[in-house]
């Protein structure tokens, strides 16, 4: 272990190793997501406080590299790098339907060129981040990559669950919807079943994939699904991503998938009603469920920020650009 | 581990040392009006509630403690291959016009003070902070003074400094510890 001379050598004051890049939650360890929550608790603090910005990530530059329409997504990264202080620099790409391998390639290499010590990336293509991540030297956060991961949506989900509930361990938690076209659910059933949590997906079978070598449930029968469940994380309809038949028409799929009032009480009383957002009102959530005291969703807004804060802190290192 | 210790503090010793440095604190500022006692993860928290219990069993009132966490605030974030936990911040006050007292264990390089104070200041603008160590092993690298030193102990820059306190589950006592590395 490297000491350093500026400070006397604490027994307990123990020091973390942190990965360069976060590209997915498959491949960060238990230990590591322990680690982000509950830095992540440090971070919500200093969002309470008057004074909302710490210097930590003075001068270095962070980019914010969306090759898909993101509003959400891309604020709260924004919000959370300029409270750590770092340049933040927006480079939007117009929405194409396929980039190669190598112009993707091209494109962040000049953008390392800049000298810039992390690139936040959001990409059509699952595996884009991964990519990227063992080309550059700069870390990189994956911010959504195709039907892949979100691995900071599952870190923000999990950060609200233990919040609310206390801890993730034995709990069962109902996760309904479009489970094949969402990256949220997926990272969110890599990061949940790491912690014994009891997974149940939920959705039309021509949505729901079976994950195999994960311990999840999958039922078509939301009666069934939500009965006594925790948490109910409901997925938006990609709309964008249907067209294909996966179901008839909205109205048939809020008849069977759509979460109100009524399907809410199979659930604990107390269950936790959670969306990632951008919410489709009376598609797949009501708004007397997505408005009620239940709903966690404007927490997981709040929560987001604090997360990402906290993943950017735990990944910057020495300077990578010199 | 390191193979040279030698004690520097026992429990008594640290336990005098507070009691002196609360009636310090109290002369210093002529009672406890107005002021705020404020540690410095996590050594110094501990030793903040100390001296508070201390002030208390003196003057009879309780003096508001809080604690500070500085890792957001260093300057030597990047030169690391590791990072400090961060760990929990509690100043539940607006310290706008407040005698601060920051206590910390060990005052060495000054750099940790340096980075509390700029900590502090997000917090409002106090009217005046004072620092209490419980040892200065000398080798400042910024113009930083302690009001209140528990004791003066020499050192050379390659030996490390322990503190050990009950709160963290082992007896109170202070170390000297010879690394063998250089600095």
């Amino acid at each position: 272990m490297k000491r350093t001379a500026g400070k006397t050598a604490y027994i307990w004051y123990c020091r973390v190793k942190m990965l360069k890049d976060l590209v997915g939650i498959k491949e960060s360890s238990k230990e590591d997501i322990e680690l982000i929550l509950s830095t992540a608790s440090s971070f919500k603090d200093v969002l309470k406080r008057d004074i909302k910005k710490v210097p930590t990530l003075r001068g270095k530059t962070t980019v914010n590299l969306f090759f898909e329409p993101s509003t959400r997504t891309k604020t709260s990264f924004e919000l959370a790098e300029k409270r750590l202080s770092t340049d933040v620099l927006n480079f939007s790409v117009p929405t194409s339907s396929v980039v190669k391998g190598e112009s993707l390639y091209d494109t962040v290499k000049t953008i390392e060129a800049y000298g810039v010590d992390f690139i936040v990336i959001r990409h059509s293509s699952s595996g884009a981040p991964h990519f990227i991540a063992r080309n550059v030297n700069a870390s990189v956060i994956n911010a959504g990559d195709g039907i892949n991961e979100h691995p900071t949506q599952a870190l923000l989900d999990a950060f609200t669950i233990i919040e609310k509930k206390g801890s993730l361990q034995g709990l069962t938690i109902a996760i309904v919807g479009d489970v094949f076209h969402s990256r949220v659910a997926k990272s969110n059933v890599y990061l949940l079943s790491r912690f014994d949590a009891r997974i149940r997906l939920i959705g039309p079978p021509t949505l729901v994939p079976e994950m195999k070598g994960y311990n999840v449930e999958v039922l078509s029968d939301m009666d069934e699904g939500l009965k006594d469940a925790d948490v109910v994380m409901m997925l938006r309809i990609q709309m964008e991503r249907q067209g294909r038949g996966f179901f008839p028409t909205t109205q048939e799929y809020f008849r069977y998938w759509g979460l109100d009032m009524k399907r809410l009480k199979r659930a604990k009383k107390d269950a936790l009603v959670m969306h990632p957002g951008p919410m489709n009102r009376g598609i797949e959530i009501s708004s007397e469920v997505a408005d009620s005291s239940q709903s966690a969703i404007l927490d997981q807004v709040t929560n987001g920020i604090a997360v990402r804060m906290a993943v950017m802190y735990l990944l910057s290192r020495e300077g990578e650009n010199g | 581990m390191p193979g040279m210790t030698k004690e520097l503090l026992n429990k008594k010793d640290i336990e005098r040392i507070l009691s002196r440095m609360a009636h310090e604190i109290i002369e210093k500022n002529k009672g406890t009006e107005n002021l705020y006692i404020v540690g410095i993860q996590r050594g110094g928290v501990h030793l903040a509630k100390r001296i508070c219990t201390r002030i208390k069993a003196i003057e009879g009132v309780d003096t508001p403690v809080g604690s500070l966490d500085i890792s957001l605030y260093r300057d030597d974030l990047g030169m690391r291959k590791e990072h400090p936990v961060v760990r929990r911040t509690n100043i539940p006050w607006d310290l706008t016009d407040k005698k601060i007292v920051l206590v910390d264990d060990v005052l060495f390089t000054g750099r940790s003070i340096r980075a509390a104070m700029d900590a502090l200041m997000d917090f409002g603008r106090p009217s005046q902070i004072q620092l209490a160590v419980l040892l200065d092993r000398g080798h400042r690298e910024l113009p930083i003074r302690a009001d209140y030193v528990g004791k003066n102990i020499p050192t050379s820059r390659g030996e490390n400094i322990e503190v050990q306190l009950e709160e963290d589950g082992r007896e109170d006592g202070v170390y000297l510890v010879l690394s063998g590395e250089d600095a």
